[in-house]
């Protein structure tokens, strides 16, 4: 039995497209660099606004919910890491949709985050899920089915919701 | 140096329909002044995030001025924001610090670089393309129709002291009734 074939950016982008989203909040992230954020600059589809900052990210993204616009957080799970407060704030206690997709970096391809070596990749599930925060891995090419769901239950639920990018992209 | 409250109370004047996004001491004070005002997004759970918020709403409502009340410890603990705002280059929004040199709702300790740091030139340096400073109350006034009217992103800072203590009603700040109202508000 052969391996399953690596997630492309190529279907990544087309289910965030197919999810409504309009905006693309961004920090740059190797994970995700070259096959999803460089094909989305010039995706006109999409309007990115580049951050300084995730945090600044969160906000932007919540905000956004409140005009009806759809957004993604696209970043590193550094990031997500950095965030956490505002994702607290913004998304927990305020309810309100953070739709993020976070690449964990280096993680160990085809290894389980919580068992990847990267003592920052081991940990990005069990934080989410101590703040009930859903998130789905994305790793190979059959998993890209669940990034629209993902999204979708972000904005339905009104709630934050995390896809995690498994291997670079 | 002007009164907070006395400064708003001149702002309140001229923001119509904006929506306002102001933190902590300044979101009491606002609520103490202008309860009804519907359109108004209190950003208080983490602190610095208020100017990220209000680019968010400036640019899903291109056709509202969005009108954030910062502080200036806020707006040091985000300080990219500036660089992100200016950047996004959103007409529509107005930026206002409320600079009194101290953490007041976390008992009164002095900003880094208080009296020292310029916010007008940071937010200047950082892109805005329109920048102001007030000082005192009658130049405010002489002014703030300017100021809202200015090609946006615009940046204010405005050096204050705190004003008369308003009503502590974080209970609604935070309550999902605020941000219910907001929502219903901006939907009309």
């Amino acid at each position: 039995m052969s391996e399953a074939s690596p997630v492309e950016g190529k279907a990544i982008i087309e289910a965030v497209a197919a999810s409504g989203v309009e905006f693309i909040v961004s920090v740059p992230d190797i994970t995700t660099s070259q096959g999803v954020l460089w094909p989305l600059v010039s995706d006109k589809r999409f309007r990115l606004v580049r951050v300084c900052k995730e945090d600044e990210g969160v906000s932007i993204c919540a905000a956004l919910s409140f005009c009806d616009k759809r957004a993604l957080l696209l970043i590193q799970y550094t990031g997500l890491l950095d965030s956490i407060n505002a994702i607290r704030a913004a998304g927990c206690d305020y309810k309100l949709p953070v739709a993020m997709m976070v690449g964990l970096l280096e993680k160990e391809p085809g290894v389980p985050p919580t068992q990847s070596q990267r003592f920052g990749v081991r940990i990005v599930e069990p934080i989410l899920d101590a703040m009930g925060i859903p998130h789905a891995l994305v790793e190979y090419e059959n998993e890209a089915q669940r990034i629209a769901p993902a999204i979708a239950q972000a904005y339905e639920s009104s709630w934050p919701g995390a896809i995690l990018i498994g291997r670079r992209i | 140096m002007m009164r907070r409250d006395l400064a708003f109370k001149i702002l309140a004047r001229h923001v119509g329909d904006a929506i306002i996004v102001p933190v902590y001491q300044a979101a009491q004070e606002w609520r103490a002044l202008r309860p009804n005002h519907a359109l108004t997004y209190y950003s208080i759970g983490a602190m610095g995030q208020a100017s990220s918020a209000a680019l968010g709403l400036a640019l899903g409502r291109p056709d509202k001025r969005v009108i954030v009340l910062d502080g200036d410890g806020s707006l040091l603990m985000n300080l990219g924001t500036l660089v992100t705002i200016a950047s996004q280059a959103p007409k529509n929004l107005v930026h206002f610090v409320c600079e009194n040199g101290m953490y007041e709702a976390n008992g009164g300790h002095p900003i880094p670089g208080q009296g020292h740091v310029s916010f007008a030139g940071m937010a200047r340096a950082a892109g805005y393309p329109s920048v102001f400073e007030f000082a005192e109350l009658a130049q405010f006034e002489a002014q703030v129709e300017r100021v809202l009217a200015a090609e946006g992103p615009v940046f204010a800072d405005l050096k204050l002291v705190p004003g008369e203590p308003p009503p502590q009603d974080y209970t609604f700040i935070h309550g999902p009734e605020a941000r219910a109202a907001f929502r219903a508000a901006l939907k009309r």
